[in-house]
């Protein structure tokens, strides 16, 4: 599937860029692109290091596991394929709540250590997608916000009178788009065969 | 509301910060030594994703500075009409899961534009906040961990944004509406 999509934003960007006679954006924008890429992984290195660096103290104070214990009854539906006291559960609770908080910079680190985590598990062939991996990503694109702080500062920013007027319609939107995203993950999951 | 939404997103990490050292020492942790030890990681797990980004990323800009997502969006418009979707908030839904900073630009554009408590400002206030990067998200979380092969997921995040598209759609009508 992702070979597919990669392959048609390409192709059919090649034609366009072609058809209005301006091919020369196409290497120019693949050099952006790349260098892009370049630029947000190295701004990761920071908070990365930061973040996995507290995960570490949380972990060996006991934090993460007194969290995984609180969300237990909700993750043990989500992900049957990992074992209640795995590190892997604590580290899905914190990305998740980072998330609905829209803490950006904390709930991508989290989300990377959740994966590696569930890397740990991966029982499978180690460059293909396990079910839990799967069901955290759906769950993480998808994720309710309960804070969509950028956007209400862009709302004050242009003289909102009721500049947090969308925190329900947010909530709302995105609590539809968490059940269709797990409610699909479960189908597809049976669907593509390999149960857990 | 909002005071208190801010307090909090402003309290999160510095509490984080004071609570999770303190317990640990109060455990017996060597705190200096263990954070070392956990941070030690960082540098490998960002680097990795180097490859799988650029790999994305240059996908991503070549369909979008190309024109080919305009064409995309000429196409879509006359389907989504039908349910009362705005033409203009449609480039925004189809950038958002490829491209964050780009949505973002977006959003803010139309914002100014037709002032943030119009129609239009809030249902794309409503579809910015309640979505993910979702091509990015992937990417990256994949990558770090040397995953090739995505299998559904796609999938099941492209469903999670066309339901975001249709319930942001609702919520503004329902809700918002006066």
């Amino acid at each position: 599937m992702v070979n597919y999509v990669w392959l048609a934003m390409i192709f059919f960007g090649i034609i366009a860029a072609a058809a209005s006679g301006h091919i020369e954006t196409v290497t120019t924008a693949a050099i952006e692109g790349a260098q892009t890429a370049v630029k947000t992984s190295f701004s990761l290195i920071a908070i990365i290091t930061f973040w996995l660096g507290i995960m570490k103290l949380a972990e060996a104070a006991g934090i993460v596991r007194a969290l995984a214990d609180l969300a237990r009854p909700l993750t043990r539906f989500l992900f049957p394929g990992v074992p209640r006291d795995h590190p892997a559960i604590g580290a899905i609770v914190l990305n998740l709540a980072a998330n609905m908080l829209g803490l950006g910079n904390a709930a991508t680190p989290m989300g990377l250590i959740a994966m590696q985590e569930l890397q740990k598990l991966n029982r499978g062939p180690k460059d293909t997608a396990t079910p839990a991996m799967c069901t955290f990503l759906a769950l993480n694109t998808s994720c309710i916000t309960l804070i969509p702080t950028t956007i209400i500062g862009i709302r004050i920013l242009y003289g909102s009178t009721d500049p947090t007027a969308v925190v329900g319609t947010t909530i709302f939107a995105t609590a539809c788009a968490t059940i269709v995203a797990v409610t699909a993950d479960r189908a597809l999951r049976r669907f593509y065969g390999q149960g857990g | 509301m909002y005071q208190v939404i801010s307090a909090i997103s402003r309290w999160a990490i510095p509490a984080i910060l004071l609570i999770v050292p303190l317990v640990a020492v109060l455990r017996g942790v060597k705190v200096f030594e263990v954070f070392v030890e956990g941070a030690e990681e960082g540098f490998a797990t960002a680097v990795k994703t180097i490859p799988y980004l650029v790999a994305m990323l240059v996908a991503v800009t070549i369909f979008r500075s190309s024109g080919a997502m305009k064409i995309t969006v000429h196409f879509l418009a006359p389907v989504l009409d039908h349910i009362g979707f705005p033409a203009e908030v449609l480039t925004h839904a189809i950038m958002r899961p490829l491209s964050g900073g780009a949505a973002l630009g977006i959003a803010t554009e139309l914002i100014k534009t037709h002032g943030p408590d119009s129609f239009i400002g809030k249902l794309v206030s409503t579809m910015q906040g309640s979505t993910d990067t979702t091509f990015y998200v992937l990417t990256l979380y994949f990558g770090s961990v040397g995953i090739r092969r995505y299998r559904y997921s796609i999938i099941s995040g492209l469903l999670a944004d066309l339901t975001t598209l249709v319930a942001s759609l609702y919520a503004v009508r329902a809700f918002l509406s006066h």
